[in-house]
């Protein structure tokens, strides 16, 4: 077993804000990161795939294919983008990077070819803050 | 004490994240679009921002000190990460409203700013990362 990381990078607008709760709780909990007129990141994105070198070509999965699936699925619809307000897979739910990491497994995962298999997503929000995904569900 | 009587320069890094949308307000939507492209998106991106302001001068001979660090730390903080930290540069602040947030401008504003509070034999640059990969320096 191989394990074969792809780093992308986009940048965008977000909030943190449940919309359920009043302007002072959002304010309690989140904090600045509630700021109503959004606040933004350079987000880095690292996905990781895995499973066996093909035998003719050595390739667990074609780099820039992977790339492309990427950009295609993700990238697209994120970059210079508002999370909140601009991105399907996120509406109903909140802007965090917990969330979206997962949001950004459920996006790739249907487009990866037989045999290989999607391992993580890591996904820096800043230098200091990242979150990694593998694909638990609850319970299981 | 022995002392030193030529230049050095001394470094201090900072971080803040914002959402931006370059727009000129004299375009219509579509030159906007044509010219800025996504960075123009009405709903706004945003960015980690890394700032190293630079501070050039002759060491003091008592202390040693081109500038105290700390208090340089606290003139960013004050000056810089209040106002943009977590803010929509477009629309929380007041240097944006009729100048487009560009690196180049926002780099203008925050030497505008320290230079105000930094004693004025000193050299003073700023340089503004918007991407690992995209940053300006002022003055240039």
């Amino acid at each position: 077993m191989v394990y074969l990381t792809r780093v992308e990078h986009f940048n965008a607008a977000h909030k943190l804000y449940n919309p359920q709760w009043s302007r002072e709780k959002n304010d309690a909990v989140f904090g600045k990161c509630a700021n109503e007129n959004w606040h933004g990141h350079n987000y880095d994105l690292y996905v990781t795939i895995k499973g066996e070198p093909d035998h003719e070509t050595g390739f667990l999965f074609d780099a820039k294919r992977l790339s492309a699936i990427i950009r295609d699925t993700v990238i697209e619809k994120l970059d210079h983008r508002n999370l909140n307000v601009e991105v399907d897979f996120l509406q109903g739910k909140m802007c965090s990077t917990e969330n979206l990491a997962i949001g950004i497994w459920d996006q790739l995962q249907p487009h990866l070819p037989e045999g290989v298999r999607l391992h993580g997503i890591k996904l820096y929000e800043t230098p200091r803050i990242f979150v990694e995904y593998f694909g638990e569900k609850k319970g299981g | 004490m022995k002392q030193v009587n030529q230049k050095v320069a001394v470094f201090r890094k900072e971080h803040f994240n914002a959402a931006h949308r370059i727009f000129n307000p004299a375009w219509d939507d579509r030159k906007n679009a044509e010219v800025f492209g996504k960075c123009s998106n009405p709903h706004y991106h945003g960015h980690n921002y890394e700032l190293i302001v630079k501070v050039v001068g002759v060491p003091d001979p008592e202390t040693g000190y081109v500038i105290d660090m700390k208090l340089l730390s606290r003139i960013t903080a004050e000056e810089v990460l209040e106002r943009f930290d977590h803010r929509n540069l477009n629309l929380d602040t007041e240097f944006f409203k009729d100048f487009n947030p560009t690196a180049e401008h926002i780099a203008v504003v925050i030497y505008d700013l320290l230079r105000a509070r930094i004693d004025p034999a000193l050299e003073l640059q700023v340089r503004l990362y918007e991407t690992e990969r995209n940053f300006v320096e002022y003055p240039a």
